[in-house]
């Protein structure tokens, strides 16, 4: 995060996961209850479509020239040099043209922190304590925020939304996939795992500290979240221990349960291994040190966000298996992005670690292919010789590994979900757009449509003629 | 290994460069001059200056010749606002000269005296073909109505960096200026009024008002001295604006006080892009700004710079990020992309900014008696997998390294090496 307004602490709303359910008749009672807040997404509607003669990127790190794509039924039917196209299917001529996976941002602020940036619509920190672990980005998130449509027309199909990074726990992150919608439940990808945002080094030290509380140094961050890791194991023990108890005696014997606690829920969760944890990381020295705690309470860091030194320890992500999402080139905003190169992504892929580009940002989320674009040339110029297909997968597979959802999206195999960007050339190119785009094989985004181009209603009315999206 | 040797000689070569004479041959210059685009061309540097460029150039014996067969040679880019020298960590106070805190006006701040040419930015960027910036007051904290005088500096030195001082008065309207004036837009531009007309007014009664014979002024003598040549229309009044309705209301106070106006921000220009080109007013614009990340830029649009150049408005591209000044070759690409012709894009990172500071009869172009600012470049500036290979500011060889080089090449070396040693024993070039 780079500098979102710390001022704005007027009271977030926070839905109470466990009213909804109060009235229902005997809830089954446990440690980790059902998802409160359930996706309601249904993909658009759609026609079996075969993408013929594109240059394909397949997100494996595979090029086709020359080939052919059919989507079916929201997937990917067939991939390869020749397809046949059944005789219900929408034919594109792709010739010089470039297909790839869809795009995926596994760190957004759209929705939380959207357009316009006011008061109320800051809603992507709770500051108020530093650990609100209780949170969570989905309800916070503006669905009407223009930022979704135009960050669509630069080829994104699926995001993670974080909360900010002013806590040391900052809330559960929720993945959407990016498809109009007038509540964040219809965008919410079915079945994603959430996440946990976690924030070392300066950003909590400095709300905190700033205020005369705990935390104020790198010291207090660390000691924040193992005491809340502490705190989590006692409450993670009491619930396995009551259910235990219904187990061996039945429910009546066993007495009441646990009181629930939201926070120590999720981080239950994440010690159960059902939740993993994002965190937004800067410097080689933090990182290693939070790879220390995850070892000691047993939970898993799925990446490191920003992690602008990186390419200081590739070798350890490696060995860890934490991916690092990074910037092509942000650095020197403050002290812990003062060592940012723009050789970091390919030097922590050519380490073997698990690399991708994250925006951050609702302008460079419109451009991770450009970003993507930098980072390779970067590497290339450092001696680095990975192909563009390769470097793709910073913007595919590897985001959809830090999701869980490497099974679903992230690369253009069959039977995945048929996520996928023609773009008018190479996406390598600053003079290259997206010209369409697909989510669960429905065009989502044409931009020789405009049917298919959304407009949120904020645009409405004070739509100014000529301002795209 | 080798890549150490290189940069160790890339160093000493320019250190020992100066005012040497420079043949650049075999590449596509774009001389943006009279001259055009010259195929196979020469640049030749003497004694700092661009000396003569065509495809015909006699190159003296003794020149140092640099074989740019199949690359662009373009002159070097200008930011036309930045803060080079005066932020180092954005986030670390010590090392922020920008701004004055909480002062509404300052008019007589200069951010010329704070400039320091060593800063870790300047290489960064320069290596990536950026060669002169306008060094702006920026606000930090509350901000400013008019915060202050830039500077015009060259990037390539630590000695007479300065190229123009003071180059320009900047301020602020719009949406900060009305939160500084008190809660609205009337508000500051009545303030702004006051203090000009005051600089007005001390100018024509200097002595009475010495002699405590004058009314008092809204802010102090230097003030009012600094604003001077903005009210005789010499230096250039940069506001920061981005509503039409706001930029409206900046060209009529120019036109009142016969201000040389120029536009930053800009978002909505595109909307009022016949009033600005009828008066002259160029524009200053991050050509990627597309949301309506506040009320006054709800009509922001990939197409603004396109609109406005068709429209006659002469226009520079500023990202208002000096850690990557460097990104404005992206920017301009994107503007080409939604529309703006390619000549017309490199002009407005080069040219243009300074035709806007009245400095193209030094600047911005590649011809005879002009500064020798240029590039090559491995392919179209504009691409986002080009490179710098060569850059010479004021015909001084830049050395292409700085310290995001050194810290590439030393955790490099970890990476293949095995780092038998921590890395801090890696030295990737003689100091």
């Amino acid at each position: 995060m780079k500098y979102r307004p710390l001022l704005s602490l007027a009271p977030a709303i926070i839905f109470c996961a466990g009213l909804g359910t109060a009235h229902a008749a005997e809830p089954a009672v446990s440690e980790f209850p059902p998802d409160p807040f359930p996706s309601t997404y249904r993909p658009l509607p759609s026609q079996p479509t075969l993408i013929e003669h594109a240059t394909i990127y397949t997100g494996t790190g595979a090029r086709i020239d020359d080939g052919a794509v059919l989507l079916r039924d929201g997937k990917v039917a067939a991939i390869g040099k020749r397809v046949a196209a059944p005789k219900d299917a929408v034919v594109i001529d792709a010739r010089g043209k470039f297909v790839t996976p869809g795009l995926i941002d596994v760190h957004s602020h759209l929705g939380v922190y959207p357009s316009p940036a006011v008061d109320a619509t800051a809603n992507g920190n709770e500051m108020t304590n530093p650990n609100t672990a209780q949170v969570r980005s989905e309800n916070s998130v503006w669905p009407e925020d223009p930022g979704f449509n135009t960050a669509r027309a630069g080829g994104v199909t699926t995001l993670a939304i974080l909360p900010g990074s002013g806590n040391l726990i900052g809330g559960r992150t929720v993945v959407l996939k990016n498809v109009p919608a007038t509540t964040v439940q219809a965008m919410k990808f079915p079945g994603a795992p959430y996440g946990l945002k976690m924030a070392c080094g300066e950003n909590p030290m400095r709300v905190y500290g700033n205020r005369g509380q705990f935390p104020s140094t790198l010291m207090g961050d660390v000691a924040g979240y193992r005491q809340a890791f502490a705190d989590a194991q006692a409450y993670d023990r009491a619930w396995k221990a009551w259910e235990a108890k219904v187990k061996a005696k039945g429910r009546a014997a066993a007495g009441a349960p646990p009181a629930r606690d939201l926070k120590l829920e999720t981080l239950a969760e994440v010690l159960d291994g059902r939740i993993n944890v994002q965190m937004h990381c800067y410097r080689s020295d933090e990182m290693k040190t939070m790879l220390d705690v995850s070892k000691e309470f047993g939970f898993k860091i799925a990446a490191f966000h920003h992690a602008v030194e990186a390419y200081k320890i590739p070798k350890l992500l490696a060995k860890s298996g934490t991916c690092a999402a990074m910037w092509a080139d942000w650095w020197g905003f403050k002290m812990e992005a003062w060592d940012g190169i723009r050789a970091n992504i390919a030097m922590v892929d050519a380490a073997g670690a698990c690399a991708m580009i994250h925006s951050d940002d609702e302008n460079g989320i419109q451009r991770l292919n450009q970003e993507v674009a930098k980072a390779w040339a970067a590497g290339r110029r450092a001696g680095i010789d990975v192909s563009k297909a390769h470097a793709v997968m910073w913007m595919t597979l590897n985001p959809a590994k830090d999701l869980g959802l490497a099974d679903q999206i992230g690369s253009l195999e069959k039977g995945k979900n048929a996520d996928v960007v023609i773009w008018s050339g190479d996406p390598f190119s600053v003079y290259t757009r997206a010209d369409k785009v697909f989510v669960d094989g429905a065009v989502v985004y044409d931009r020789q449509n405009q049917k298919r181009q959304a407009v949120s209603d904020f645009k409405l009315g004070s739509f100014i003629k000529g301002s795209a999206l | 290994m080798k890549r150490i040797i290189i940069l160790i000689a890339a160093l000493a070569a320019a250190m020992s460069a100066g005012a040497q004479t420079i043949a650049i041959t075999g590449g596509t210059v774009f001389t943006l001059g009279p001259a055009g685009k010259v195929e196979h061309g020469t640049v030749l540097i003497e004694n700092g200056k661009i000396a003569a460029v065509g495809a015909n150039v006699r190159i003296p014996g003794d020149a140092e010749r640099i074989d740019a067969t199949g690359k662009i040679v373009t002159p070097g880019i200008f930011d036309p606002e930045s803060q080079f020298g005066v932020v180092e960590v954005s986030a670390v106070r010590e090392t922020r000269d920008a701004a004055i805190k909480d002062m509404p006006f300052s008019a007589a701040f200069d951010v010329a005296a704070a400039i320091n040419p060593r800063s870790v930015l300047i290489p960064v960027n320069r290596i990536a073909g950026v060669t002169r910036a306008m060094v702006a007051p920026v606000s930090t904290g509350k901000g400013h109505i008019i915060a202050g005088r830039g500077a015009i500096i060259d990037l390539g030195s630590t000695e007479n960096f300065i190229h123009r001082d003071p180059a320009a008065m900047f301020a602020t309207l719009g949406e900060s200026g009305a939160d500084l004036a008190g809660g609205s837009r009337a508000a500051a531009l009545l303030k702004l009024r006051e203090v000009l007309q005051d600089a007005k007014d001390y100018a024509d009664n200097e002595d009475a008002w010495a002699e405590n014979r004058r009314r008092g002024y809204a802010v102090s003598r230097l003030d009012l001295e600094a604003l001077q040549p903005v009210i005789q229309g010499k230096e250039p009044l940069v506001v920061e604006v981005n509503r039409a309705s706001d930029i409206e209301a900046a060209l009529r106070l120019a036109q009142e006080f016969r201000l040389k106006l120029i536009v930053a921000g800009g978002a909505e220009a595109w909307m009022v892009a016949d009033k600005l080109a009828a008066a002259h007013v160029p524009v200053l614009l991050n050509p990627l700004e597309d949301l309506p990340a506040h009320f006054e830029t709800l009509g922001a649009t990939l197409e603004n710079a396109a609109r406005l150049q068709k429209a006659g408005v002469l226009i520079a591209f500023a990202t208002g990020d000096t850690h990557n000044a460097r990104n404005v070759t992206q920017a301009a690409g994107n503007a080409v992309a939604y529309g703006l012709p390619w000549l017309a894009a490199l002009k407005a990172i080069t040219l243009n900014p300074a035709k806007i500071y009245g400095m193209d009869d030094m600047l911005g172009s590649l011809e005879p008696g002009k500064a020798a600012d240029v590039v090559i470049w491995s392919g179209d500036p504009l691409e986002l997998t080009t490179a710098a290979e060569h850059v010479f500011i004021a015909g001084r060889k830049i050395p292409m390294v700085s310290r995001q080089t050194l810290l590439r090449d030393r955790y490099l070396h970890e990476l293949r090496d095995k780092g038998a040693l921590p890395a801090e024993y890696v030295h990737p070039v003689r100091r």
